[in-house]
């Protein structure tokens, strides 16, 4: 079996799977069941100066009968006494020393506060510290939170502050609220940061009341932005620890958050250059439970492979993520239908018709039995009739072997602005 | 009859698996259906436990090797199991979808997981450290393998003796072939037998081998050798040729060349179980011209499960309730040629039960060139007194709450157990009673059950 263990700037832990701080952890008696169901580590619900939550603060996008596609939520950090949550992490470090607990943090942007905060929980025995500066609502108002997080300097100068007193390892966790991400992490890896984790979530109202007109989640009839995550956000999130992962500059680990469901996304964070991953919306969903198949499933999908160690990993598609600029202009790839498992619903057709370039045609055998054809010339190689067809291996994109030997648009501004400057 | 004689692959093709399993998206899209409920009622009406969520969740991440494995687990028959058990009666019935939308294929995920496992060769399990006590099985049908397997896993070095040339019992030779092909059942015992549990076909014990050798010989015994061969009917002309009972008639389809000697033929087949639709439907498979299934009381008290009956039905096979054979007739060269029969009708006696009472005078004659006994199994009597252990007419009586015999080294578990108001005859059953067998086994010995995969 391969060995799931991970190591996180320094933070050791005994699989790639952590806790996102969130409601799950808002508890050593919650924290303490997901360990027992296997969790590598948790980030505590975030400490600080408790707030008071508003009543009614979750929704959901249902997708077409899949619930919980998106997940959206106008909750605050911890509401809970620090002096409780301290005892609670205290005990179940005791508890599950192998595991990885790290205190999730968010602060006043004072230097004493962060001083003082941050003894309080390495006191306890915490593995390492992640700061909060993603929360998108409540806390912004105070300063806090996003407020922070989408203005690098103050980034830097926070985990600076704590990089002053902090014993154990500092991960810096970013809002995807800003334009690009790379600014953000790159102050908090100016700042001292041992590691990055993103992403928070992300600003969104979730849908208005048609009937009320009320927003969805509405407190008393009003409703404010909340945050969104959960499987949609995946993408997103992915793209942004990519852009870390790759910028030079950027030369910490990450912890990878947003939309991790199973362990395929696992697996793809990974590559992308996550050393672990951090879970919310899919334990809010399902429960602690969803870790079994978690592990399970990414130590049989490295022993298919060969792999010892899941550290070996992290960031091998990394190198293949790059810019637009370097891919190959001459690269072509074709739409081909397998008339034998098509079941013949037109939708590529129409598709191609309306939406893209006119070369699906809607035809008849001898026997007068509908079929369709894909006119290969001129075929763009848009992938649109494969994404909307309905039936697995009825339509496949090919490639084609062309003329042309590889050549990006980069290489071709140089080589015309070459040919321009003689 | 003048239509043209089917060709013997013709016959084979109405022996191959009548289903042919979700397609990949097809599971796909049911395995995201599963609510993947907390504490579910699927499990709860799973014989065997199954975390039948956990094993569903797992397909629709494409973690199939973990999916066949949380099932076979927990069932050693598992992949048996998602072919022949009456689901809509267990996992399915007690969905909780039944009760909002339509409750989830569980067999059919089930099958979907397996097939992958034998499709890709997997081996499961590893045995247990070996922990030096010895434990004979006597009959590796699904009870004695599934007793084997869980055995194997703790760490006993065991030994099954097998009457037939294959184990697998009744799934290697009852069940027919379109419904459960020998493959999977033999992929099964491969699955056993690869945890070093040594399996010697073709030993019958009390003949091959003798009762004391076995008793003697190990720690402990598992008696898991199931029911016999179809009692008589004991009527008129019984001895002729065309009388058939119904497991030796099922296991030539699954065991010899198929014939043309159903073709055209008329069948009747008396019984209206699961071994008699079994008959039934194979004998409309083989080119039966007409199926008939005679029974003494009606369709309420068919032992048949609903779906059984269903395809019965749908296969072209009559019924003719209240109907019980008086004698066989035939021509002047001893063939069979029908059956006269006599109505009977449902008389309460006295403890309550409903009785089939002759109507005298109702008499009538059906008309048949084949007839299949198929009115339930007799019991091995005499290996079982030479066990020295009690009985009650051939069902082997255990001690409440376990699996122990009166011999307190002796274990016995699956259909050699059913009866007399005790369990159900089923794969499922003889698969659970096979681990808890294992798990009495262990906590007599060891005091303690710590249970490993
Ligand atoms: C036609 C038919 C259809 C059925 N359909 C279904 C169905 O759809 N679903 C379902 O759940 N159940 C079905 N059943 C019931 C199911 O097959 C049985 O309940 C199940 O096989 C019982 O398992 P077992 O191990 O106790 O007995 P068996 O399967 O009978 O196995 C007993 C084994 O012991 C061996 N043996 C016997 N005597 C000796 C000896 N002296 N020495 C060594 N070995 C010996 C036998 O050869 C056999 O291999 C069906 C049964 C029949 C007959
Ligand atoms: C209800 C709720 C409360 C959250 N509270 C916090 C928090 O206190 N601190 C924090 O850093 N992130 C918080 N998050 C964000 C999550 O930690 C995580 O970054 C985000 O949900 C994306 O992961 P997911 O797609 O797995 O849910 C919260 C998320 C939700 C849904
Ligand atoms: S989950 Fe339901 S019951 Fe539990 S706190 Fe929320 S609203 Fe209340």
């Amino acid at each position: 079996m391969a060995d799931l263990h991970i190591n996180l700037a320094g933070i050791d832990s005994p699989n790639p799977f952590w806790l996102a701080s969130a409601p799950p952890t808002n508890s050593g008696y919650q924290v303490q069941r997901a360990f027992e169901a296997g969790w590598g580590g948790a980030v505590w619900k975030t400490l600080g100066d408790p707030i008071i939550n508003t009543s009614s603060r979750f929704a959901a996008i249902n997708f077409n009968g899949q619930r919980v596609a998106g997940f959206n939520n106008i909750e605050l950090i911890t509401d809970r006494p620090l002096e409780i949550n301290l005892k609670e992490i205290y005990e179940t470090k005791k508890r599950f020393p192998d595991r990885a607990i790290i205190a999730s943090l968010m602060v006043e942007p004072k230097q004493e506060k962060w001083h003082e905060i941050v003894k309080l929980v390495e006191d306890v025995g915490v593995d390492g510290l992640e700061l909060n500066f993603g929360c998108p609502h409540g806390m912004a108002e105070r300063g806090m939170g996003s407020a922070s997080g989408q203005v690098p300097e103050l980034v830097e100068s926070q985990t600076y502050w704590v990089k002053e007193v902090a014993q154990t390892p500092v991960i810096v966790k970013l809002t995807p609220n800003i334009t690009d991400i790379t600014a953000t992490a790159e102050a908090a890896v100016q700042g001292g940061a041992d590691a990055i984790s993103m992403i928070n979530t992300i600003n969104s109202l979730m849908g208005v009341d048609i009937d009320t007109w009320n927003t969805i989640p509405n407190v008393a009839g009003k409703g404010a932005h909340g945050g969104y995550c959960g499987p949609a956000v995946k993408p997103i999130a992915l793209n942004m620890v990519a852009d870390c992962a790759r910028h030079p500059l950027i030369n910490v680990p990450i912890s990878g958050i947003g939309g991790i469901s199973n362990w395929k996304d696992t697996v793809e964070y990974l590559l992308m250059g996550a050393t672990g991953v951090q879970v919310c919306t899919a334990v809010m969903h399902h429960g602690f439970r969803v870790v079994e198949d978690m592990i399970e499933g990414l130590s049989n999908y490295l022993d298919d492979k060969g792999i010892d160690s899941v550290m070996d990993l992290v960031g091998k598609s990394v190198p293949k993520y790059s810019d637009w600029g370097n891919l190959d202009l001459n690269y072509k790839v074709v739409a081909r239908i397998n008339n034998d498992i098509c079941i013949n619903c037109n939708k590529c057709h129409i598709a191609c018709e309306d939406a893209s370039h006119q070369c699906i045609d809607m035809l008849k055998d001898a026997n007068g039995n509908s079929y369709l054809q894909v006119q290969e010339d001129d075929c763009v190689g848009c992938n649109l009739c494969s994404i909307v067809c309905p039936e697995e291996g009825a339509i496949n994109m090919v490639e084609l072997k062309g003329d042309h030997p590889p050549l990006t648009w980069n290489e071709r501004q140089k080589a015309l602005s070459e040919i321009g400057a003689k | 009859m003048t239509s043209t004689l089917p060709s013997i692959d013709d016959l084979k093709k109405n022996f191959e698996e009548i289903s042919s399993g979700l397609k990949n998206q097809e599971a796909m899209e049911e395995a995201n259906r599963c609510l993947y409920c907390y504490e579910a009622p699927c499990i709860q009406a799973c014989p065997t436990d199954i975390d039948i969520p956990s094993f569903i969740k797992k397909i629709a991440s494409e973690n199939l090797l973990g999916s066949s494995k949380t099932i076979m687990r927990a069932n050693p028959l598992g992949a048996s199991c998602a072919r022949v058990c009456p689901t809509e009666e267990l996992c399915e019935g007690a969905c909780v979808l039944n009760h909002s939308t339509k409750p989830i294929m569980i067999g059919d995920l089930q099958r979907f997981a397996t097939d992958w496992a034998i499709r890709n060769k997997q081996v499961l399990f590893k045995r247990g450290k070996p922990n030096g006590k010895t434990v004979a099985i006597v009959g590796g049908g699904p009870a004695g393998l599934s007793a084997a397997r869980e055995l194997a896993l703790l760490g006993y070095n065991v030994t099954i003796f097998e009457a037939e040339a294959h184990a697998g019992g009744l799934n290697t030779y009852g069940i027919v072939s379109f419904r459960l092909p020998q493959a999977i059942s033999f992929w099964e015992v491969e699955q056993v037998k690869s945890l070093e549990v040594d399996i010697r076909t073709n030993t019958r014990v009390g003949k091959d081998i003798s009762t004391k050798e076995v008793l003697e010989n190990y720690d402990a015994v598992v008696l898991a050798i199931g029911m016999s061969s179809v009692p008589n009917l004991r009527i008129e002309g019984e001895e002729l040729d065309g009388v058939y009972d119904a497991i030796e008639f099922v296991k030539k389809t699954k065991t010899e060349e198929l014939s043309h000697e159903f073709v055209g033929k008329k069948v009747a087949v008396i019984g209206a179980g699961n071994t008699a639709v079994d008959a039934a439907t194979s004998s409309v498979r083989l080119g039966a011209e007409n199926v008939k299934m005679l029974y003494r009381r009606t369709v309420k008290e068919m032992t048949a499960y609903e779906f059984e009956y269903e395809f019965a039905k749908q296969e072209g096979v009559e019924f003719r309730w209240l109907t019980t054979p008086k004698r066989i007739l035939s021509d002047e060269k001893g063939n069979v040629n029908g059956i006269e029969c006599i109505q009977v009708e449902l008389q309460e006696s006295e403890d309550g039960s409903q009785r089939p009472v002759p109507i005298s005078g109702s008499e009538f004659f059906i008309e048949a060139d084949v007839v299949i006994r198929a009115i339930g199994q007799s019991r091995y009597i005499e290996l079982i007194e030479s066990f020295q252990i009690d009985h009650t007419n051939g069902v082997v009586e255990v001690e409440e709450g376990s699996y122990m015999t009166s011999n307190k080294k002796v274990f016995a578990c699956g259909d050699v157990i059913f009866g007399n108001g005790q369990g159900e005859a089923m794969v499922v059953t003889a698969a659970q009673q096979g681990k808890l067998a294992a798990y009495d086994i262990h906590e007599n010995m060891f005091g303690k059950i710590s249970v490993t995969a």
